[in-house]
């Protein structure tokens, strides 16, 4: 588009490359300051006496001898067993993605070639359970959960999270199964296949590029989660984000804020991975809904 | 695809959204309407060589039979809706009555918790969910206009408000704007104002949150326009540029009529998620100036005393909230996919 056009004025230029700079840094800037930030003493981290202390570590200096510390990783990750969590936060995550994946695959491809009308009916009852916030379900999970003593454990949050997960990755994947054509699965059965057997030896080649855009929105729900994991999970069973949430009861009283500043930092890295590597996945699964109106 | 192979296919998935779903959703509604049983009481004398006392005991057998008679608990009707943690209609009718005007009524409305809730929340969803369409169009409109490389980078860091957890984004932005952080501390300078804290007040924390909420959410209306924007047609664009349309003529033209479909995908996601806000409540430890019904749940199921009913019945009047939000959607996407009936 801007090669066709004729050339934008300085004023204009100046204006967009202002503004594109702006987003940068209200983006960007957060991130890399508390990372910076993550290395330092709790008083150069909130230097309300000298700004310029947050990023050479003055107090830092002072205290260890050297701009950066690792205190307060130390202090979170082996002390307060932030560990843990991380680990609890990768099974959740692990097991959420694939099992929702199996069984959204299955449902989704089946939606995608059944021409009758239960399959409309389904397809509207799941958009309906996307539109519901997560929480309000919890409360009809306790009684239950409590009763079987199943409440607590990593296996029923995963459940509950791959459940909650489902009607979002089955229109995802309906949708991305719609765009294969119906001849190739058909031709399969024309053949004498079976329809699970056209699945397996036609469809499963084929749909690994909408399968892992589908698998890493429910990666993301997984490890985002705060509603579900935080009222489900007993203390020690507790993923990242409500590990953090509950530091930040704790270590303000006692002054580590550095520890959750840590903890912080090390959930962010993950996703700041995740982005890096599967960009294209992440916009292209953002506009799928947006592309079919 | 046959019915019975449709029905194996269907069924895991089926199975998992009935029951972690379609079930629970069930039981919030019935425990809406039914209050635990109170504790069976019993007093007891208990005599000894120094006279007798008489003591009040819980009968535990008693209590497990009545529990087990009625697993639900009382039935209380609407009882629940209408206390005063959630509707309130008596308390409501009084201040009608004794509110001179319609402002009064609804400064003293504040005082009740589950309109104070959705007050904010409703003022969330509305005043976000146009900015992050604005913000995000603006910010597809300058990348697009970038160099290659640079469309790249920022797409990059754009995705990351974003993908971040809500509750960590808030987080990370609430040390930021600690009255000692780097932003706190810039704007009491800034506005010669060093007692300045923008968590004391309660329009500063509204401010705040809606702010976080753009922040958060505006990635995913740039992308969507963005993905949009590339395929404006350019047979369409050109002959507005030759017929002498301004550039500011062509975008309001040519390209905002192009991206209106995926506006109206923008908005209605945006009604959804803004309508759910929590998490940047609890990050900003906000819950003194700002509550939404969602983080009432979360408030009444959390500590020692689970307030399961209550926490139910909010929820329940939250699932209504955003079916009235949302009825629009689902009427639009039967006619999608109903183009014939």
């Amino acid at each position: 588009m801007s090669s066709s056009q004729i050339k934008k004025p300085l004023g204009l230029q100046i204006l967009i490359y202002g503004f594109v700079l702006l987003w940068f840094i209200l983006a960007a800037f957060p991130f890399l300051w508390t990372f910076w930030g993550s290395f330092k003493v709790e008083l150069d981290f909130f230097s309300k006496a000298d700004w310029t202390n947050a990023i050479s570590g003055a107090r830092t200096q002072v205290v260890y001898g050297k701009a950066f510390t690792g205190a307060g990783y130390d202090g979170a990750w082996i002390q307060e067993e932030f560990w843990r969590a991380f680990r609890n936060t990768g099974i959740v995550c692990f097991f959420t993605v694939l099992t929702s994946l199996t069984i959204a695959t299955l449902g989704g491809y089946a939606l995608s070639r059944s021409g009758f009308r239960y399959a409309f009916w389904l397809l509207i009852i799941a958009l309906i359970f996307r539109a519901l916030p997560p929480i309000t379900l919890v409360s009809g999970y306790l009684l239950p959960f409590f009763q079987w003593n199943i409440w607590g454990i990593l296996p029923t949050t995963i459940i509950v999270l791959v459940a909650i997960n489902q009607p979002f990755t089955l229109w995802m994947l309906h949708s991305f199964f719609q765009k294969i054509p119906k001849e190739l699965d058909e031709s399969a059965k024309v053949d004498g296949c079976t329809q699970f057997q056209a699945f397996k030896n036609v469809i499963i080649p084929i749909m690994w590029p909408g399968v892992i855009t589908a698998g890493l929105f429910s990666f993301l729900l997984a490890y985002n989660d705060f509603a579900i994991t935080a009222m489900l999970l007993s203390q020690e069973n507790q993923t990242m984000v409500p590990k953090i949430n509950s530091f930040m009861g704790t270590t303000q009283t006692e002054g580590n804020v550095m520890f959750a500043v840590a903890a912080v930092v090390s959930a962010v890295v993950p996703l700041f991975i995740l982005v890096m590597f599967f960009q294209r996945q992440l916009v292209s699964g953002l506009t799928a809904g947006a592309v079919k109106g | 695809m046959k019915h019975k192979t449709f029905f194996w296919f269907f069924l895991p998935t089926a199975m998992a959204m009935f029951l972690f779903i379609a079930l629970p959703l069930v039981s919030v509604v019935s425990q809406s309407f039914h209050v635990p049983h109170d504790k069976v009481l019993i007093t007891v004398e208990n005599c000894d060589p120094f006279g007798c006392t008489s003591q009040t005991q819980i009968d535990h057998t008693l209590t497990q039979e009545l529990y087990e008679a009625e697993p639900l608990g009382q039935w209380a009707g609407l009882g629940i809706y209408f206390d005063r943690g959630h509707l309130a209609i008596t308390e409501v009718g009084e201040m009608w009555r004794g509110s001179s005007d319609l402002g009064d009524f609804f400064s003293t409305l504040k005082n009740l918790p589950f309109y104070r809730a959705m007050g904010f929340t409703l003022t969330f969803t509305f005043v976000v969910t146009p900015l992050v369409i604005l913000v995000g169009f603006l910010i597809a409109l300058a990348v697009n206009s970038l160099h290659q490389r640079l469309k790249g980078l920022m797409i990059f860091f754009s995705l990351l408000p974003m993908i971040v957890t809500p509750l960590i984004g808030s987080l990370i932005l609430f040390w930021m704007i600690d009255s000692r952080g780097i932003i706190g501390t810039g704007l009491q300078v800034l506005l010669e104002n060093p007692d300045l804290s923008l968590k004391a007040s309660t329009g500063l924390t509204w401010v705040t949150l809606i702010i976080y909420g753009i922040w958060h959410a505006a990635p995913f209306a740039f992308i969507v326009f963005y993905a949009g924007l590339q395929t404006v047609p350019k047979e369409t664009l050109e002959s507005a540029m030759i017929d002498g349309a301004t550039r500011f003529q062509q975008i309001f033209h040519v390209v905002i009529p192009h991206l209106v479909p995926l506006v109206a995908f923008v908005a209605l996601m945006q009604l959804m998620d803004n309508f759910r806000v929590f998490e940047p409540i609890i990050g900003f430890h906000a819950e003194a100036h700002a509550t939404s019904l969602s983080w009432i749940i979360y408030n009444d199921l959390g500590g020692e005393t689970r307030l399961l009913s209550s926490a139910a019945t909010t929820s329940v009047l939250t699932i209504i909230g955003v079916s009235i939000l949302l009825a629009p959607v689902l009427v639009r996407t039967w006619r999608e996919f109903n183009p014939k009936g």
